[in-house]
């Protein structure tokens, strides 16, 4: 209770509205870490995940899905911080490596969702598309892709989620980002700034959800949501 | 008309899916591919759409092979339902209805009009037009998938399974409208079934496969049911048989005998006159009114005070068929089946042994 205290008290302090290591400007570098990471997330999984899902004909296809979504979810259980630290010794510190842990743990999600999503249309959904003369990328857009869209929103959702909590950990290696309020606090044994970068991180994270809970109710067609609850 | 010039399709496991199949769907009619599962007829469907491409052998529309055209293309002009409808969940009933027109590059509004239309047409309600398919029941999903079907009015349609996931009283009902509607609509139609009664109620010709993939008959239901090719399609029809058959013999051809129609002020003298052991009393405007059995009649009085059996049903006499007939006797305390006319005036009532003599006469010609 005292540490909630002592962190609301933090927040009052008007040093942490301004400069460099306020709140604004770490947030700012937070939600860029986040957001390039998210982007080539979905650059990646996305398209990947939907075509996979897509091609369902012939055992070659079959094998590839298997594997790269196993492989997906192998990629699930990496340690986020070695794979970082990893990354810096490889590469360097700067932005670009810790990227790479952020990367390999959202792409999971968003691939194994679009995949299972497109993959579990039901069969006659498809049979009926087909046979009235779509081709196979209108079956994909026109039908798939609308039908699969709760399960492709959710791993978006759970990718950016665990992005923006994980980006934290960029501080590790000296970037900025809210982690530094932690990171810092720790070190100097200043715990309402850790306790305060906590809550940002949570807050963030919340904010997140809400934001998918807006894309889902606009984009996802009323037929669907119903039919799910059928 | 649609033509099989020897199709067959192999797998490549080796299954063999349709085995050297020929045979010619009439413009304008309905030829039904019935048969056991695992028999070719749905692959055999599949092939007029190039949902299946055959191993070897054409499949023609109006003489063009269909490999002539891009699937895509070809499945836009020709209409198909299937099994459950496989409506697409996320769009409106309306915009089900309106894929295809879509897909041509129609506007939304005329599309959206003319889907309205096509419900009223197949019997659903054009409120539902904003509906999703989860709102609605089975009978009437199945209802959108042929409207959906309908939509850029193609001259052929391919029906597999259209109507078996509904039960069998919205069945009974989506045939008989489907059949209205196809007596204004004349459309070439292939439609796939497993059951052998919706095949002799659906089909103009049926083509029955067997296991394998093999055509073992292709002919009207009606000499299906009278010559049945070998023991698989006699089996497949049923015991049965000679009874379905009955339904292509129209009561108007029964020898109807009025000798025990009597009045129901007659005496029972009249009725012991006329021989019969039962008489059909009727009243002033000779509708029936009941059965009165003659053996049992001891005092001569009127015939208005004896006890009377009831009638069961009647059978019309311009519009039944003689399976109609046939079941009127069976439920009649008499064993005598009541004919009537358009305004339930007996014309005369016929026995089984009648309705014998009128199969006889049919299978004669």
């Amino acid at each position: 209770m005292n540490a909630i205290l002592n962190a609301l008290r933090w927040f009052g302090q008007s040093e942490q509205w301004s400069g460099p290591d306020g709140i604004p400007q770490r947030l700012l570098e937070h939600l860029w870490y986040s957001g390039l990471a998210f982007a080539i997330t979905l650059v990646i999984a996305l398209p990947l995940g939907l075509a996979l899902g897509h091609v369902r004909r012939g055992r070659a296809a079959a094998a590839l899905g298997f594997a790269v979504v196993s492989s997906a979810n192998g990629a699930r259980a990496l340690p986020t911080l070695g794979l970082l630290i990893l990354a810096v010794l490889l590469a360097g510190s700067g932005v670009g490596p810790t990227l790479v842990p952020l990367v390999v743990l959202a792409v999971p999600p968003v691939l194994v969702n679009a995949y299972t999503g497109v993959r579990q249309v039901e069969p006659q959904i498809r049979d009926a598309a087909e046979g009235m003369g779509m081709t196979g990328s209108q079956v994909l857009w026109r039908v798939e892709i609308p039908v699969a869209l709760p399960l492709v929103l959710l791993g978006m959702r759970t990718a950016a989620i665990q992005i923006v909590s994980t980006a934290t950990i960029a501080a590790y290696v000296g970037l900025g980002g809210l982690g530094r309020y932690i990171i810092d606090g720790l070190k100097r044994q200043e715990y309402d700034s850790t306790a305060g970068g906590a809550i940002l991180v949570i807050a963030l994270a919340f904010l997140i959800q809400l934001i998918f809970t807006g894309l889902h109710r606009l984009s996802v067609s009323p037929g669907v949501r119903l039919s799910a609850s059928h | 008309m649609i033509t099989f010039e020897g199709v067959s399709k192999r797998f490549p496991d080796g299954t063999v899916a349709l085995d050297d199949v020929s045979l010619e769907c009439a413009t304008g009619e309905i030829t039904v591919f019935v048969g056991t599962s695992g028999g070719g007829k749905t692959t055999a469907l599949r092939t007029v759409n190039r949902m299946v491409e055959p191993t070897s052998g054409r499949v023609l529309i109006d003489g063009a092979d269909v490999r002539d055209r891009p699937p895509a293309e070809l499945r836009r002009g020709i209409g198909y339902v299937i099994q459950q409808a496989g409506l697409f969940p996320h769009r409106t009933i309306a915009d089900n209805i309106a894929t295809v027109p879509y897909l041509l590059g129609e506007g939304k509004k005329r599309a959206r009009a003319r889907a309205r239309e096509l419900m009223e047409r197949v019997g659903l309600d054009p409120a539902l037009a904003g509906r999703y398919p989860a709102q609605l029941s089975g009978g009437q999903q199945q209802r959108v998938g042929v409207a959906r079907a309908l939509a850029a009015d193609p001259p052929i349609m391919l029906m597999d399974e259209p109507f078996s996931a509904v039960d069998p009283v919205v069945r009974g009902e989506l045939q008989a409208e489907f059949l209205r509607l196809q007596a204004e609509l004349h459309k070439t139609i292939v439609f796939v079934t497993h059951d052998i009664d919706e095949a002799i109620k659906m089909g103009d010709r049926i083509a029955v496969f067997r296991t394998g993939g093999k055509l073992v008959q292709f002919d009207t239901p009606k000499n299906l049911l009278a010559a049945p090719a070998d023991d698989f399609v006699a089996d497949f029809i049923g015991y049965d048989r000679g009874i379905r058959r009955l339904s292509f013999v129209p009561a108007a051809e029964l020898e109807l005998d009025d000798r025990a129609v009597l009045p129901e002020n007659a005496s029972v003298a009249e009725a012991r006159a006329t021989g019969a052991d039962w008489v059909l009393l009727t009243d002033s405007g000779r509708r029936p009114l009941g059965w009165v059995a003659v053996s049992g009649l001891a005092t001569d009085r009127s015939l208005q005070h004896m006890p009377r059996a009831p009638l069961g049903h009647t059978f019309n006499v311009r519009a039944d068929s003689a399976r109609a007939a046939l079941d009127a006797a069976v439920l009649s305390p008499s064993g005598l089946a009541v004919g009537v006319d358009d305004d339930g005036v007996v014309v005369g009532v016929a026995s089984p042994l009648d309705l014998t003599n009128a199969i006889g006469r049919e299978s004669a010609r």
